[in-house]
């Protein structure tokens, strides 16, 4: 948890939020006054603290270390590789080597199409592996039923579902998402099982002296107790969905960025391979992070308890 | 009753104030014969044998015993956790357990508070006393809040109902849930060493919170600790259970009138009801020992 008190929302600040209606307008604006000021003290602590310094010569080091190594020593196994000032230059070029830089359109429905089908597949994998998750977690019979065939088709790895996911779905849209579900899917129902598993049984036995039927101890106790759990699994599920993505999307497919990687690799246009790894990168970063802040905010009680220490 | 091996010879109404005794207060319990085997008839563990004890509307009875020696199993039986092997448990004269069934359905006139607090750290803390009423359906979730309100005021908790139970100290959660519990009108509170984990300081806030809670609403305790001056400072009744099986050796009336405050600790008939509760207690914790028996 790096970046703690950057994406969690203190007490005070999400407290007003919630009674903000009842709040005058006065209220309100002194609220956005103080949250205003609360993010610029944690920028001003974040700024002088030593951790953005340490990020920027981490990079420095990682860029420094792939120039030396390929432009100025070129070492030989990186000799067919382009070193960061040609990937850089043809990334920001109107008027690219290879066709393809920050400029062309086409970089941008590269990203979009990904960007499309990890949703879709993400989406669908959440949608089916929190609520099969819960209910194994809870239900120690279905489990018995259903788990042993889960954990063996498990560690079948998406790429050899490739041939079948062609057979199975018509177009080449459809097998994409389906091999990009499936890495998910797995990841989801997994962390939501250990979630419900890993509820401390007090919770579940005072709801019941508090008179609690089994259905309300279900909403109120298993879903918000495994939730921290379900989040970390969908962290993990995207992860997972960008991978399986960029697998699926050598295989076949017209777009995308695995698509143009493994096209530039053929084409041996090295420089764009690099892009679209970066790019990759970035945005594979950028949906995890989407999930972290979305886990935060709907987990309040948890995010202020890890920020008063973490005492439970 | 003639199993009881009472040594200390007190009626089973001591000389206490009589007004508490004259309300029709709700929540006697009355243990018979209670055997729980942990696996097998023959080869499995008898956690509890051939108990039988009575808890009296109104009172605190504190149970006390070496760690392992099957209290919480008791405990888990009344509040419905857990089957009884064989034998009855009644609550107010109504079965919880007894022949054809053994296991009694966990429910609001039986609030467990745990030995590590089961405050749902995913809901602020009037959410979580309101709870109980809103989810039984008896009130709507606006007179769920007036009442938590009301009674978290009354009971020196104000302010805290928009935080989260991991916001505020280990002591306020316990006090919280108490008064969770409280919403619902229990007949009897089962307490589960609520107070093991605090420190020795918070402790003696909650234990004088705890008297201050039973002097006002007058409901019945059963509270399970291996802190022998907590067991006699807070109770009517101090119930010494023998080692695995688990039975009462010694039930000591602990005639010190209620309200009690801590000047109680000094006095000298408090340092004779320690001894005698140390010497009964410190036989069965050597025995625990010598059998190996395991920290829970």
């Amino acid at each position: 948890m790096v970046n703690r008190e950057a994406s969690f929302p203190t007490p005070q600040a999400s407290m007003g939020l919630a009674d903000a209606p009842a709040a005058d307008h006065l209220g309100q604006r002194s609220e956005r006054a103080r949250r205003f000021e609360k993010t610029l003290y944690r920028i001003g602590n974040w700024v002088r603290s030593p951790r953005p310094y340490l990020m920027v010569l981490g990079f420095a080091l990682f860029l420094g270390f792939w120039y030396l190594s390929v432009e100025v020593w070129k070492l030989p196994r990186f000799s067919q590789m382009p070193g960061p000032t040609t990937v850089i230059r043809e990334w920001l070029s109107p008027d690219p080597t290879y066709g393809l830089s920050a400029y062309s359109p086409e970089y941008y429905e590269h990203i979009w199409v990904s960007l499309r089908r990890v949703s879709v597949a993400f989406i669908l994998a959440t949608f089916t592996g929190v609520p099969l998750g819960l209910y194994l977690g809870w239900s120690q019979l279905f489990k018995e039923y259903v788990f042993p065939v889960f954990e063996l088709l498990r560690p079948i790895p998406p790429l050899a579902w490739v041939p079948l996911a062609i057979i199975m779905f018509q177009g080449s849209e459809t097998p994409i998402i389906f091999l990009t579900f499936l890495a998910s899917f797995y990841a989801t129902t997994l962390n939501t099982m250990l979630g419900v598993e890993s509820i401390d049984v007090s919770f579940v036995r005072a709801a019941y002296c508090l008179g609690a039927k089994r259905r309300q101890v279900f909403w109120h106790v298993v879903v918000p107790g495994a939730m921290p759990f379900i989040f970390t699994g969908l962290q993990i599920s995207v992860g997972v969905a960008w991978f399986s993505l960029v697998a699926a999307e050598m295989v076949s497919g017209q777009y995308g960025l695995g698509y143009l990687i493994n096209t530039s690799y053929t084409m041996v246009q090295y420089p764009t391979m690099v892009i679209g790894m970066i790019t990759l990168g970035v945005v594979g970063y950028v949906t995890s992070a989407g999930v972290r802040i979305l886990g935060n905010y709907l987990m309040q009680w948890r995010a202020r308890e890890l920020a008063m220490g973490g005492d439970r | 009753m003639s199993t009881l091996p009472e040594t200390r010879q007190a009626p089973m109404m001591p000389g206490e104030p009589a007004l508490r005794r004259s309300g029709s207060r709700k929540g006697e319990i009355h243990i018979r014969n209670v055997v729980k085997i942990y696996g097998s008839e023959e080869s499995g563990v008898r956690a509890v044998d051939d108990c039988s004890l009575d808890v009296p509307a109104g009172e605190i009875t504190v149970v006390v015993g070496p760690s392992g020696c099957g209290k919480t199993t008791l405990l888990n039986a009344i509040a419905g956790f857990h089957s009884i092997t064989s034998g009855t448990i009644d609550l107010d004269g109504e079965p919880l357990c007894g022949p054809g069934r053994l296991k009694a359905d966990p429910g609001p006139d039986r609030i467990v508070v745990f030995q590590n607090g089961a405050l749902f750290p995913w809901k602020t803390i009037i959410e979580n006393v309101a709870f109980g009423p809103i989810v039984q359906g008896r009130l709507s979730r606006k007179q769920g809040y007036e009442k938590a309100r009301a009674m978290l005021a009354e009971a020196g908790l104000r302010n805290l109902e928009d935080s989260y139970p991991g916001e505020i100290s280990s002591g306020m959660r316990r006090r919280v849930e108490i008064v969770r519990a409280l919403m619902n009108e229990p007949k009897i509170l089962l307490l589960d060493e609520p107070y093991r984990a605090l420190d020795s300081l918070t402790k003696s806030v909650m234990h004088e919170a705890l008297l201050e809670t039973f002097d006002r609403n007058q409901v019945t305790i059963f509270f399970i600790t291996h802190d022998l001056e907590e067991a006699i400072f807070l109770g009517h009744r101090v119930a010494i259970m023998t080692t695995r099986p688990c039975r009462p050796k010694k039930i000591l009336t602990v005639d010190i009138p209620h309200p009690r405050d801590y000047s109680v600790l000094t006095a000298k008939r408090f340092r004779e009801y320690l001894d005698e509760t140390i010497a009964a207690v410190h036989e069965e914790a050597l025995k625990a020992f010598a059998a190996g028996e395991r920290e829970r």
